[in-house]
């Protein structure tokens, strides 16, 4: 599903790299965890696997079913059914949750060869997503992420995920911010969405939100490089020990 | 993006830019340039006026002597040499015709490059249109099926001979000869332009359109538009300008008037696209332009919408004087600037009479070097009592050396009335386009659909063919300025 090859990254205009070497392989029907202190690159690293233009691409592949993404743009990627969860959904005043969801199921289906949906079709569609976030259908008519909760904007992200079938989803710190019934309706929807087809890659700083989403594979990223990797246990050692004994061995390994 | 397609994305943007700058060829009547007594007379006597026409308008040129230009708005330019410009152009053919098969085909064509059909068979849509070329109405349509409805439409030329005890009744009763300096330039050389007349309790049957396009370089255009809606009488009217690609400026300076009596309800949409001047901010069109409406009698309404998108620098306040009771005043405007383009545009609600009501919604776009302000005067006079205002002016910015300024007066003399002013300024951002672009939109879309989130309040208040219009045209503006 995604490949990614030596990719090395930075901010446009920036000297400072940081991603230094990125080596991952996520198939299909798996969950990735990429796990971090602040500031290892991890939101980086699902920001650039989706063509945020402010960063660059010094070295390195980004390979999705088989092809280079790194010249797309990201509405491409999108396309494609790359879907990035933000940490911080951006506000569209104005523009109805509805009309935007509409016009991003509409571009998928035109890319997969499916008919559109007009109005009244989307709205029988989306109804059944809502009731996986337990969002009210008056959430449709709101402008985007204008005025709502940290929880609602993340429920929202969710919603968008589960009305435009991704193939593969990059959740940023999708738990952070969240109170324990966000986390857990959140949770609960990205479970209720894995099949055998689709992967997922769960960008987080804690372990919490691995306790609702069992991952199949655990990478910690340590100063832009995947310091180690390993089953869901990882995390739950994570969580006892820190991450400083993973600096220190990152340190001691990148001085050699 | 492939290096390949982006070089075509850009030819194609460019291309685009300013798809209505053709000119037209023609021939005109040779008139000399500059302003004084002896021109305004032969102005007069070429329209074969009437005495009181003339004395009006050399009334307005002994005012304007006397006047300076403005220079209180937040623009700069070169002030134009009054003394060269051409103060009344006109093709060369004789300009009015019974029927449009009479025009000149090449008005004609003109037209139809713009996207106007003039022949009435071929319009699909219930828009009856006058079209102003230069300075002269070549051809006004669907009038005998407004007659019947007793509804007159026609150049204020002609309304001039067939219907003078209206348009001396109504001329300069809003906007006075020397209300300002541009009004009283206008008020004295004024060439053509649109005269509607609603009689009682009359609906107008259909959209009243008029299309102005300057096609001469030296000659300014001094347009003059007048509606009168009388009791309980209805009527929507829009208008559009387009004008050629020249290095020079031109400068427009119409006057509009409306005057809406008991229960009227006067709707004046705009869609402001002339020429802006090139990307370098060399050339395009002076819009100096002075548009008022009175609600004259109780209940009466006037809502102005207007989306400015061109001309180089525009100086413009639709404004409504609510004099009778209960009467309500509405502005709804986008105004959007790019490259080089300045704009000093919003409106003045004049509260007079009991309960009046007005609305204020400016949407301000700024991109490239651009300036643009919104200016506003809410005013409440001593015995409006019970009024009300409602103003929002919102701002936004696309890149980081343009300027959005927002200069909003307030005026109240009764405080059993209320105002409430909002204002925001926002910056359209990368992150905001990245979030669209992510959920499969490209960047066309993206940027449109965030245009449109913005403007929606102004775009719901316009006749629906105009609004899908002005949406398309603010997305082929701001086409590559972001970013």
């Amino acid at each position: 599903m995604l490949k990614i090859i030596d990719l090395h990254a930075r901010v446009e205009g920036e000297k400072e790299v940081i991603l230094k070497g990125i080596n991952l392989e996520i198939n299909k029907g798996e969950v990735h965890a990429i796990m971090g202190p602040n500031g290892s690159g991890k939101s980086t690293l699902a920001k650039v696997i989706a063509g945020h233009p402010a960063y660059e691409v010094i070295s390195g592949q980004v390979l999705f079913e088989g092809e280079d993404i790194l010249e797309m743009d990201p509405d491409e990627r999108a396309r494609l059914g790359l879907f990035l969860a933000f940490q911080y959904p951006v506000e569209v005043p104005g523009v109805s949750n509805a009309m935007l969801i509409r016009e991003a199921v509409n571009a998928v289906r035109k890319e997969r060869g499916q008919d559109e949906f007009d109005p009244l079709e989307f709205e029988d569609f989306i109804v059944d997503k809502l009731k996986l976030v337990e969002m009210d259908e008056k959430f449709l008519d709101r402008s985007v992420n204008a005025g709502f909760s940290g929880g609602e904007k993340k429920r929202n992200e969710i919603l968008q995920l589960a009305a435009m079938e991704p193939r593969l989803s990059l959740l940023d710190e999708t738990d952070s911010g969240l109170d324990i019934d966000a986390l857990r309706i959140v949770s609960e929807g990205i479970n209720s969405l894995r099949t055998s087809e689709n992967s997922f890659m769960l960008v987080t700083h804690y372990q919490r939100i691995l306790n609702y989403i069992k991952p199949d594979k655990v990478h910690v990223l340590i100063d832009g490089r995947i310091a180690k990797s390993g089953g869901s246990e990882l995390a739950l050692e994570l969580e006892d020990q820190g991450y400083d004994w993973l600096i220190k061995d990152a340190h001691v390994n990148g001085e050699a | 993006m492939s290096r390949l397609t982006e070089a075509e994305a850009v030819e194609t943007a460019a291309s685009r830019k300013y798809k209505y700058g053709f000119t037209t060829k023609m021939e005109y009547e040779e008139f000399p340039r500059g302003l004084n007594e002896d021109i305004i007379r032969e102005i007069s006597r070429r329209k074969n006026e009437p005495e009181w026409m003339l004395e009006f308008r050399l009334k307005s040129f002994h005012h304007w002597l006397t006047m300076e230009e403005p220079d209180w708005p937040n623009v700069h330019y070169q002030k134009p040499n009054y003394d060269d410009i051409i103060y009344y152009s006109s093709p060369k053919e004789k300009p009015k015709k019974d029927s449009l098969d009479e025009v000149d085909p090449d008005i004609l064509e003109t037209y139809e490059k713009l996207g106007i059909p003039l022949h009435e068979q071929k319009m699909l849509q219930n828009v009856a249109v006058d079209a102003v070329f230069d300075s002269v109405s070549v051809a006004t349509t669907f009038k005998k099926k407004l007659a019947e409805a007793g509804v007159i439409f026609c150049s204020i030329s002609e309304a001039i001979q067939d219907h003078p005890e209206l348009v001396k009744k109504y001329m300069g009763s809003v906007i006075p000869t020397n209300d300002n300096f541009f009004a009283a330039l206008n008020s004295a050389v004024f060439s053509d332009g649109s005269f509607c007349f609603v009689p009682k309790g009359v609906k107008c049957p259909m959209e009243l359109s008029t299309y102005f396009r300057i096609n001469n370089p030296d000659s300014g255009q001094f347009e003059r538009t007048l509606i009168i809606a009388e009791e309980g009488a209805e009527v929507s009217y829009l208008e559009g300008c387009t004008a050629p690609m020249f290095d020079t400026n031109q400068l427009h300076a119409a006057v509009v008037e409306l005057v809406a009596l008991e229960d009227a309800d006067i709707k004046y949409s705009t869609v402001q696209n002339w020429y802006p001047g090139d990307e370098n901010g060399v050339g395009g069109i002076f819009n100096f332009v002075t548009k008022r409406g009175i609600c004259k009698g109780d209940r009466a309404k006037i809502s102005w919408t207007q989306v400015e998108t061109g001309s180089a620098v525009t100086w413009k306040y639709p404004s409504v004087i609510l004099k009778g009771d209960n009467s309500v005043g509405e502005f709804y405007s986008v105004a959007l600037t790019n490259d080089y383009q300045q704009a000093d545009t919003g409106t003045k609600m004049i509260h007079l009479g009991k309960n009046t009501r007005s609305t204020i919604i400016s949407k301000g776009i700024s991109a490239g070097k651009s300036q643009n302000s919104y200016r506003g005067l809410v005013k409440i006079g001593k015995k409006a009592h019970g009024s009300r205002n409602y103003s929002v002016c919102d701002s936004m910015l696309i890149g980081s050396e343009c300027g959005a300024h927002t200069f909003p007066f307030i005026e109240s003399s009764n405080n059993t009335s209320s105002i409430e002013h909002e204002a925001t300024t926002s910056k359209i951002g990368e992150d905001q386009i990245f979030y669209l672009q992510q959920r499969g939109l490209d960047e066309e879309q993206a940027i449109s659909l965030i245009i449109n989130g913005f403007c929606k309040e102004v775009f719901k208040e316009l006749p629906l063919e105009f609004a899908v219009e002005a949406t398309k045209l603010l997305s082929i503006k701001l086409e590559g300025s972001v970013g």
